[in-house]
């Protein structure tokens, strides 16, 4: 690994008595769209502000770029940051908001008139400098506080939840437009989100939170496929989550699964480590299948009962009652030609595999 | 019905207020009808009286001080309110709004105590000016929360995020938004200063101002008109003032961008 850019070693902080950030450590590469998530509470947004150096941290250290931060002020640090407010000054045009960080840069006003002018283009908003900033819509002060930051090249790019303000179709597209923005000026952006979908969809790594630590750490793949807790698997997409026995450890793992049976797992199934004795045991919905008449599987299968349906369009969601598993299973199933809705009460099999278990440490 | 009630109130509320510009230009010493002709004898005989320019000119320099001083309180009042938490904060903040409801000859009687027998200190201008500032404060806090609390608190963290210092911050953000606000809280401190009497008439030491010179003239008869002209100019003044604080204050709340909720005109 590269060295780097942002190093976090064991950061507490406190509020008062109030234990917000209980032991962080975190390293973020350079160029990496990084995501902090969690519940509301879970202190995503003091950590960004510690980054940011508007919170002094109470003990641990931070380095970025290889320096140490400690007593370095939030105007002196190579971070920039998107309020979650967005922060806009209203009393100044949009080209005097974007242009607000040159203020002491010493290149001549022509220069610095140049630099603002392609900020706002690479926002895509060109051409709205003389605007009355406190005029702008929800999206077009959200590309105004980016091109405000981003105007100074900063090392890293903090976004406080940018887009929790936004409608949903507007969130959607700024969601890419932040990709690609990210990916052209290849500045480390660091994200808090409470939105698992919106972590999973922009990040190159997650860091998931609860109660001011960090539960797991690592790619949307990992952290969808191989939750490390049962919090870090309910928090992220749904699951399944049923009542399971370990009776063997070492490389292979054997787990009674309740209602399902026996079934042995790989190692990298369990990434929270495995004990011997009772556990959790989660399930993806997609990784379950209703069979429908006629239809076979080399899979295995267990009998159950239609509890309730929900027809979404392209997917049908089933929840199905399976004896021994103490709450009924969510099951989807996208829509194929020829696949009818099941009615409620319907005796069905389920077809599942042992490879989309997830030992979940408590 | 509620009409009714609503214009006798307004004529019960401004009648005697119009009656002063009424004999303040009427050619004759005693006050009562029938009106005996236009004159701005009064008003002139004002320009000459050395003894009211005198107390003018200590009222105006105590409403001024008083102004300038109960503003920067309530900025700092303000400010802390809309921008930082603290312990006991909704009491503190309560307890700096009392004044507004104390009865002002209570202060005048414990600041005269405390002044005089406490502190053993000769009465002065300043010694109202304390009063003043006292009485004005809440005034100023109840203007400048209004204008604060329309800020973002993010915004100066942002201005600090793109390099400005702690102050320079609050310079180029917060001070011109809140502008609009200082200037309408200036003036108001400022009217009510100006013309208040019970306090300045326990603190003034041996030179009275406007108010309490004015209730030394009424013991003599004749000098009425005299009050009335002065009377008409602070009644002109101190619309004219209002005036100006409230369209200030209205700025504020259309450049921040926000709704109006109720001020005092
Ligand atoms: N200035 C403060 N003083 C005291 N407690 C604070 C302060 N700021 C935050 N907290 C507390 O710290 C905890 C974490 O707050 P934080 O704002 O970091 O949460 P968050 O994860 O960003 O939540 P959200 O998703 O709601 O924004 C919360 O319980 C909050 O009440
Ligand atoms: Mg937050």
């Amino acid at each position: 690994m590269t060295r780097p850019l942002i190093h976090l070693e064991s950061i507490h902080k406190y509020y008062g008595d109030y234990h917000a950030l209980r032991g962080i450590d975190l390293d973020i590469r350079p160029g990496e769209f990084f995501s902090l998530l969690g519940p509301s509470g879970c202190g995503k947004t003091t950590l960004l502000r510690t980054i940011a150096g508007f919170e002094d941290v109470s003990s641990g250290n931070m380095f970025i770029d290889g320096r140490d931060m400690k007593r370095v002020p939030a105007n002196q640090r190579p971070t920039n940051m998107v309020f979650q407010s967005y922060a806009i000054f209203p009393h100044l045009t949009v080209a005097e908001n974007v242009g607000f960080g040159l203020r002491r840069d010493p290149r001549p006003k022509a220069e610095k008139a140049k630099a603002v002018e392609e900020a706002l283009e690479m926002v895509g908003l060109r051409g709205y400098g003389k605007r009355a900033a406190h005029a702008l819509s929800g999206g077009q002060r959200q590309r105004v506080a980016l091109a405000r930051a981003l105007i100074l090249k900063p090392k890293v790019l903090l976004l406080d939840e940018p887009l929790s303000a936004l409608d949903k179709k507007m969130r959607e597209q700024m969601q890419v437009e932040l990709i690609r923005l990210q990916r052209s000026v290849g500045i480390t952006f660091i994200l808090v989100t409470h939105d698992q979908e919106e972590a999973l969809v922009m990040s190159d790594r997650i860091a998931v939170m609860f109660e001011g630590e960090i539960g797991q750490m690592a790619d949307p793949e990992t952290l969808y496929r191989r939750p490390n807790s049962r919090r870090v698997a309910e928090f992220i997409g749904k699951m399944n989550i049923l009542p399971g026995h370990v009776t063997e450890g070492g490389p292979g793992v054997t787990v009674d699964v309740a209602g399902l049976g026996r079934a042995e797992v790989a190692t990298e199934q369990a990434p929270g480590g495995v004990v011997a004795g009772d556990t959790a045991v989660g399930i993806r919905p997609e990784t379950l299948a209703i069979l429908f008449e006629g239809e076979e599987t080399t899979r295995r299968v267990v009998e159950g009962v239609v509890d309730e349906v929900v027809y979404y369009g392209d997917m049908t969601y089933y929840d199905v009652r399976v004896d021994g598993v103490p709450e009924p299973l969510n099951i989807s199933m996208k829509n194929l030609i020829g696949r009818p809705v099941l009615d409620v009460g319907t005796r069905t099999r389920v077809a599942w595999d042992e490879r989309s278990l997830v030992v979940l440490a408590r | 019905m509620l009409r009714g009630y609503a214009v006798l109130y307004l004529i019960f509320l401004y009648a005697p207020i119009a009656l002063l510009p009424i004999f303040a230009f009427n050619d004759g010493s005693i006050i009562a009808f029938p009106l005996q002709g236009f004159t701005t004898r009064w008003f002139s005989e004002l320009w000459t009286n050395s003894a009211l320019h005198n107390a003018v000119q200590n009222s105006l320099f105590i409403a001024v001080m008083t102004a300038v001083f109960a503003t920067l309180l309530g900025i700092c009042a303000a400010r802390a309110g809309a921008m930082a938490s603290f312990p006991g904060k909704q009491g503190i903040l309560g307890f700096v709004m009392l004044p507004l409801v104390l009865p002002e000859i209570i202060v005048a009687v414990s600041l005269l105590i405390v002044l005089r027998q406490v502190l053993g200190l000769q009465l002065s201008n300043w010694s109202v000016i304390a009063a003043h500032v006292l009485i004005c404060t809440p005034f100023s806090i109840a203007i400048l929360n209004g204008a604060f609390q329309n800020l973002d608190p993010a915004m100066e963290e942002a201005a600090m995020d793109l390099g400005e210092s702690r102050w320079s911050a609050f310079r180029l953000i917060t001070l011109p938004l809140v502008m609009p606000g200082i200037v309408s809280s200036l003036l108001i401190s400022f009217t009510i200063s100006l013309d208040e009497f019970i306090i300045a008439f326990f603190l003034t030491g041996t030179n009275p101002t406007m108010p309490v010179y004015i209730w030394g003239l009424l013991r003599f008869p004749g000098q009425l008109p005299v009050v009335m002209a002065l009377g008409t100019i602070l009644v002109a003044l101190s619309i004219i003032l209002l005036t100006i604080a409230e369209y200030y204050r209205r700025r504020g709340l259309a450049r921040a961008g926000v709704a109006d909720t109720g001020g005092f005109l």
